[in-house]
């Protein structure tokens, strides 16, 4: 099913004439209102009419959040503050907020990109959706709620807490589809189980989860506890907001609506772009949006392009699941590691909780990679037979993830320091 | 006789021995019988106690990886090497495999206790009762 399949299902080579259109129009919108955009682009002496082919996007330089901290709070739009109908922003914790605005053609354009998305997830006009994701600053709750009215599907705009009477809502509004956190998706499975409430009195069918990193073993246990398939929705609140890419019910990987966005992945240490197929950093370029317009977005976000057609039908790029942020990322062998790509091989394994730590050391002139991993009540076996197969498995996973050899070390539980915040999981012994 | 053995987790590295030992001292556990399987990387102790369920919370709650798994207890002559083949066969011909087994001396004087670790308690008890060993 498509919402929109002119564009969804459009042959490769006319999203590409029509991105590069798009993109001329962006740069030019970006050039002549936004002094920051103005400045870089003069600096490098390149000018929007130098925009020949898609290619040459390359040569511009990549925006970060701190050009949107550094221009707070209007000053990347590129429109007139009377021209902007709404205004989001982060909640700042980790500095100044960043804030972007919407133009009523960004907000009309955002709301047909996610009913594209909650179509592509599965959703119908006839789907009661009951929507826990935040209203309010955070882009989540109104994002979907302005692309359920446009399908027209019955929304519930019940936001996040009171779980409780999440399940009652549910149960006694007969909700088709919850969109949430993963991590809260399991918090209601727990409370219905708590209290009593057998899966077969509810009607979800779907669960649309994002905003935070999950893996394929928690999409399994959702799906297992809730009796639904739980889908992955990607998107950021610089670009849009939630719909920069979702995934199908095929779910093998996360459709980009290419002809609102560029998607690129750069390693995050030099710049590069990267092939199709090799993880990186997240670079997205706005096509459409008039408020705030995004050249080469950086999102810190590490993931991987999947060019390979998909049986949807859909004719997109797609990107592979949110594999971790590029503030942990460290450098093997010229290999990039991402400690969560770890975690996600412990995940699937089967350990609820990982507790590891990798530790890296240079004998002669190799880096060594050793994963230390605790041994969990669960994982403990009076057989060292099944402890050797276990540590070969674990090796084996993250070798064929990372591309690298590793050498795994079972280690006894509690070994590693548990902290409030977040777990010292890299020790770097290198004398470089 | 079955028997509840104590299978603790250790990393292969000095001074953990000594840790797991310390504290089973501290808390005046009796070790009737000990075994020690190693890797590189680390072993698993095998422990024969009095109390195997309370030593078992007492591991635990100090943070070890620890459980308590069943394996048969059988009383044979000190010099074993008859009836120990006579165990032995019966098992072979069951189609049971000794994962690991080790000897203690017994309280009985002039007698041994082995202690197996097989995959098929179940039937190597049922066989090993019917045969009239000791266990």
């Amino acid at each position: 099913m498509y919402w929109n399949p002119k564009y969804e299902c459009m042959p490769r080579d006319e999203i590409k004439q029509l991105q590069l259109e798009r993109l001329r129009q962006t740069l030019e919108r970006a050039y002549h209102n936004v002094p920051h955009y103005r400045r870089i682009m003069q600096e490098i002496g390149f000018e929007p009419e130098d925009l020949k082919s898609l290619e040459d996007l390359r040569n511009l330089p990549f925006t970060s959040k701190k050009d949107l901290r550094e221009n707070y709070p209007y000053g990347m739009f590129a429109v007139s503050l009377s021209e902007v109908i709404r205004i989001h922003s982060s909640s700042g914790t980790t500095g100044k907020p960043t804030v972007v605005g919407y133009t009523r053609h960004d907000i009309n354009i955002w709301s047909e990109i996610m009913a594209r998305t909650l179509v592509t997830a599965g959703v119908h006009k006839s789907d009661v959706i009951q929507n826990a994701y935040g209203y309010g600053l955070f882009t989540g709750g109104l994002g979907i709620h302005y692309g359920a009215e446009k399908i027209g599907a019955t929304i519930i705009p019940v936001s996040g807490g009171n779980t409780k009477r999440q399940v009652m809502i549910m149960k006694d509004y007969g909700t088709t589809v919850l969109t949430c956190t993963p991590s809260y998706s399991l918090h209601i499975a727990e409370t219905i189980e708590e209290m009593g409430i057998s899966k077969d009195e509810l009607k979800l069918r779907i669960g649309i989860f994002g905003a935070e990193p999950w893996s394929e073993n928690m999409r399994r246990e959702i799906e297992e506890r809730l009796n639904i398939s739980a889908i992955d929705i990607y998107g950021l609140s610089e670009i849009i907001g939630p719909g920069v890419a979702i995934e199908c019910p095929y779910k093998n990987g996360l459709h980009v609506h290419e002809d609102h966005f560029i998607v690129e992945v750069i390693d995050p240490k030099t710049g590069e772009i990267l092939p199709p197929g090799e993880r990186g950093e997240l670079v997205f370029t706005s096509l459409t949006k008039e408020a705030l317009p995004m050249i080469r977005y950086r999102t810190g976000d590490i993931s991987r392009i999947i060019e390979e057609p998909c049986p949807c039908g859909r004719t997109s790029v797609k990107i592979g699941r949110i594999e971790g942020r590029t503030d942990d990322m460290i450098i093997i062998r010229g290999v990039n590691v991402f400690p969560s790509q770890i975690e996600h091989v412990l995940l699937e394994i089967g350990q609820t909780e990982p507790h590891y730590q990798l530790v890296i050391d240079r004998i002669g002139y190799l880096d060594i990679l050793e994963v230390q991993v605790e041994v969990s009540e669960k994982m403990f076996s009076d057989d060292v037979k099944s402890l050797e197969i276990l540590s070969k498995k674990i090796q084996n996973e993250i070798e064929s993830t990372l591309g690298i050899s590793v050498k795994v070390k079972l280690v006894e539980p509690k070994t590693f320091e548990r902290s409030e915040g977040k777990a010292k999981r890299v020790i770097d012994k290198r004398k470089i | 006789m079955l028997v509840k053995q104590l299978s603790v987790f250790l990393e292969n590295t000095p001074g953990r021995l000594y840790s797991v030992t310390s504290v089973l001292a501290e808390n005046d556990v009796k070790i009737r019988a000990l075994m020690l399987a190693d890797t590189a990387d680390f072993g698993v102790l095998r422990l024969i106690v009095d109390e195997p369920e309370k030593t078992l919370k007492i591991l635990q709650e100090k943070g070890y990886a620890a459980k308590i798994t069943n394996a048969i207890a059988i009383e044979v002559c000190d010099s074993p090497f008859q009836q120990m083949q006579k165990i032995l066969k019966l098992l072979s011909e069951q189609n049971i495999n000794v994962e690991y087994m080790y000897a203690f001396s017994g309280e009985t004087p002039g007698k041994a206790l082995v202690v197996f670790r097989v995959d098929d308690l179940e039937t190597a008890m049922e066989y090993l009762k019917r045969e009239k060993m000791t266990v």
